[in-house]
């Protein structure tokens, strides 16, 4: 592209320790690259975690992205790509001066990058209310009206009383609760109570629809989630991590995109400077690329 | 710009030693030195920063050490004992080692070597220092919220059980991580992008070639240690499991997260130690570096090696025999470009004319340590005698060999080398003398005892000891007296060297890189022409004038640029 190969602009500042537009031009271009780089190092630490804990424990993982909402993901997935593409076309605006398209693409990325962080919410929230959360704050609930009985409750209380909670309003909870308040009971030695038809889940299985526990007995149901694997929490550990960490760099992004749209209202770009917007750019397509891969690892796991 | 008028600002102002305007004395006040853009301030900054840490964890060796001289308890208890070789270690890996030369020197001179007039990123520079400082400070604050106690290396599952501030020092080398990164970053943009005309990659200075190897290895492993962290983290506050076998998780799993950076860390902490090395060894022989390439190509080879040996901290820790066995075979190749330097270093001293100033003597120094250091490390890397020797004193001896031996030694060659151009003042080089023989001897004493007291199956981090090495263990003791009067003698003549040192010329040793063409200590702006770099080894370019006191090259239209590019 011509545009790069001379360097950036003309009438753009040029920082007194570099030569000429170019030489910075392409300094900022490599050191962006590098960072670039650490940035996949980074979650590629987090995808060895994920894939050693998935070779020793596949079961964990085929249990837990039942309640992953796929179409969610998906959504998620297409919001992305689009905004990658405006991200593209801020850069092209940038580069032909067209200050008032580069505007518009930047607000158009930004309602994107805020339309992913919208669809993440819900799900968070959707787990938020099904206690599957990580590590520690795995509690899953039988279902919604439930779920919001003991909520308070089970949100400042920990270890064997919220069991106690959970099995007292749920007189017999199914065999996915009772697994899973066996473990956060702990040594509490909370009695296992008998399954009942009454208490069941009426979410359909995920298999069929969106998250929710699976209806368990069901013969159509699918086996690997039918009972819950020990350290089922550990699959929505890492979804937390992965995603929470990705979120964080989205956040960043959104940061970096109100800084460019203040440089493109104070005139910075009107020269066909274009450096910023391109680096930002490049930050964005990398964590879409990123997402790419976790909606592949974690939602689309059979 | 015409080349007469340079010239004569060139050269004329070299031999002045006059209270000219230098980085030094351009802006007044703290502020304009916390929020400089400058790289020579940063580097300074830098140096006082990790020389206040090196300070901070040779004092914590000093304690233990102490604790070491007789069995049993003799000035703490086992409890703090833990703490403070976790202190030391942790101290000195991440808050003085790692960013060490780099940050320092590397900041300093880099750009210098390159004509150029700053590094390709300042705002980053000085990011990167101000993330030094945060994460240092999260770091000593950990150790005031109660220290840590799980040795360096934070292995788990202690680390994620014990109740000492594993978070708040872990957290510390996580930001400390991303600061190494930036000046990693900002040294492989500089050097890619900022040589000047007629230093191609093979022109450019070695020390360069090692500053640029150091940064891949920064800027590839050191990702990998922040997510290590942050995940021992997540581990700790929330209970992930990851590491937890309770949970599934497996303990080993941290190793291999952690070495996978701290392998290569190590490289991090030594190559830039043999770029010092090549400098000195060339120029106080007065010789043209022997096998400029093979040094050059050296380096990158260890930087890539350095990525494939980590599982060899792993032979005792139940890995498949086969794994073991490549990665002991993999060990034993870095010992090839290692040789490699070594040998052309002798090579470069062969029929030299020797100069024993101080830093020549911290370069005869390094060779020598340094090649005990590395053979002992193929005892290490051989499956059979690793079996016996693991988690010995031979380890900790071996380490301290090839960090201290090979890394800090260099550090304090360079520092000596440097120091006039730094700050425009030789020091007195007959106590740089005595301080480099005392550390010299000191050091051994200090280390080689506890090679032999390891291979007797002393084990490492013990607080007790066996009667039979308390011999071994006192004079190991006696031995870092000897190293800290050595370092207190250094500070005391440094210091002198700043209030009253003899002014230092532009060209002190009479070496030919491009930092010794401009004034001590360097203006604000470094050069005021463009430059031209030839060989930087080319050391018959110059010639001893007696009148200033220093080297003048011979023909000073060599080193400009001779076409008008700028613009």
């Amino acid at each position: 592209m011509t545009a790069h190969g001379h360097g950036d602009g003309d009438g753009l500042r040029i920082d007194h320790h570099f030569e000429n537009a170019d030489q910075q031009y392409q300094s900022a271009k490599l050191g962006m690259w590098v960072f670039l780089a650490t940035e996949i190092l980074f979650f590629g630490g987090l995808f060895t975690a994920y894939t050693v804990f998935r070779v020793n424990h596949p079961e964990i993982f085929i249990f837990g992205h039942h309640f992953l909402d796929k179409g969610l993901g998906a959504l998620n997935t297409v919001i992305l790509i689009c905004s990658s593409l405006t991200a593209a076309w801020a850069v092209r605006a940038a580069q032909l001066k067209q200050i008032r398209m580069l505007k518009l693409m930047l607000v158009l990325t930004m309602l994107f990058a805020f339309g992913f962080l919208g669809v993440k919410g819900v799900e968070y929230n959707s787990k938020w209310k099904h206690g599957l959360l990580w590590a520690r704050q795995y509690k899953p609930h039988v279902d919604h009206e439930q779920a919001t009985e003991v909520q308070s409750v089970e949100v400042s209380i920990a270890g064997a009383e919220v069991g106690a909670e959970v099995i007292e309003h749920d007189s017999a909870g199914d065999t996915v609760t009772v697994e899973s308040e066996v473990i956060l009971v702990g040594e509490g030695g909370a009695p296992v109570p008998v399954p009942g038809e009454a208490d069941r889940s009426k979410i359909a299985p995920a298999a069929e629809g969106p998250a929710g526990l699976a209806a368990p007995g069901s013969e159509e149901a699918d086996d690997s989630f039918e009972v819950e694997p020990a350290n089922a929490q550990t699959f929505f550990s890492i979804y937390f991590l992965m995603t929470g960490l990705h979120g964080i760099h989205v956040l960043g992004g959104i940061a970096a995109f109100i800084w460019l749209l203040i440089g493109a209202r104070r005139g910075d770009f009107d020269s066909g400077h274009f450096t910023r917007v391109d680096m930002v750019a490049l930050y964005w397509h990398v964590v879409d690329l990123i997402w790419i891969y976790l909606f592949l690892l974690l939602y689309l796991i059979d | 710009m015409a080349v007469a008028n340079t010239v004569l600002t060139g050269d004329g102002q070299n031999a002045g030693v006059g209270p000219e305007e230098n980085y030094i004395n351009h802006g007044k006040g703290i502020l304009s030195w916390l929020f400089t853009l400058d790289h020579k301030r940063i580097g300074i900054m830098y140096l006082v920063a990790i020389l206040s840490s090196f300070f901070l964890g040779g004092v914590f060796a000093m304690f233990i050490r102490t604790e070491l001289l007789t069995p049993g308890q003799t000035i703490m208890t086992a409890d703090t004992y833990n703490k403070m070789f976790t202190l030391h270690g942790a101290v000195m890996i991440f808050l003085f080692i790692i960013p060490g030369i780099p940050a320092t020197l590397g900041n300093f001179v880099l750009p210098l070597m390159l004509g150029a007039k700053d590094v390709a990123l300042p705002r980053l520079n000085l990011a990167s220092f101000w993330l030094w400082l945060i994460g240092a400070s999260v770091a000593v604050a950990s150790i005031i919220i109660g220290a840590v106690d799980t040795g360096w290396t934070f292995y788990t599952p202690y680390s994620t059980t014990t109740s000492t501030a594993v978070v708040a020092m872990t957290l510390g080398a996580f930001i400390l991580g991303f600061s190494s990164i930036f000046t990693g970053l900002n040294f492989i943009v500089t050097i890619h992008k900022m040589r000047p005309e007629g230093m191609t990659w093979f022109k450019m200075p070695l020390f360069l070639w090692s500053l640029y190897s150091t940064a891949i290895i920064q800027v590839l492993a050191t990702p990998i240690l922040g997510i290590t962290l942050l995940l021992l983290i997540a581990e700790r506050t929330l209970g992930v499991g990851i590491f937890d076998p309770s949970l599934g998780g497996d303990p080993v799993l941290y190793q291999h997260f952690f070495w996978f950076y701290s392998h290569p860390a190590v490289y991090i902490m030594i190559l830039p130690a043999m770029g010092i090395m090549s400098e000195l060894i060339s120029v106080f022989s007065g010789k043209h570096i022997f096998g400029y390439r093979f040094i050059a190509w050296s380096s990158i080879a260890i930087a890539l090696l350095s990525f494939l040996v980590w599982g060899h901290h792993m032979f005792t820790s139940g890995q498949s025999s086969l794994m073991n066995m490549v990665f002991s075979a993999l060990t034993f190749s870095v010992a090839i470009p290692s040789a490699v330097k070594v040998f052309n270093w002798l090579a470069t001293m062969y029929k030299g004319s020797i100069r024993l100033a101080a830093p020549m003597l911290y370069a005869l120094s390094f060779l020598f340590l340094f090649a005990i250091g590395g053979l002992t490390g193929l005892f290490l890397g051989s499956l059979s005698t690793d079996i016996h020797l693991h988690d010995t004193y031979f380890v900790v001896a071996h380490f301290h060999y090839v960090m201290f031996g090979g890394t800090v030694i260099a550090f304090l060659g360079g520092i000596h080398y440097w120091w006039p151009k730094l700050f425009g003042r030789m020091y007195s080089e007959r106590w740089a003398q005595v301080s480099a023989l005392l550390i010299f001897v000191g050091f051994n004493l200090t280390f080689f005892t506890q090679f032999v007291m390891g291979s007797h199956g002393m084990p490492r981090r013990y607080y007790n000891y066996l009667e039979r090495f308390t011999a071994y263990h006192q004079a190991s003791t006696v031995g870092s007296f000897i190293l800290a009067i050595g370092f207190l003698i250094m500070a005391g003549y440094l210091a002198h060297s700043l209030m009253k040192g003899e002014l230092a010329p532009a060209n002190p040793w009479g070496a030919a890189t491009l930092e010794w063409e401009i004034s001590s200590p360097p203006p604000h702006n470094n050069f005021n022409h463009e430059m031209y770099a030839g060989d930087p080894y080319d050391l018959p370019a110059l010639r001893w004038d007696p009148s200033i006191n220093g080297y003048v090259r011979r023909d000073p239209s060599s080193i400009l640029a001779t076409t008008e590019e700028a613009g």
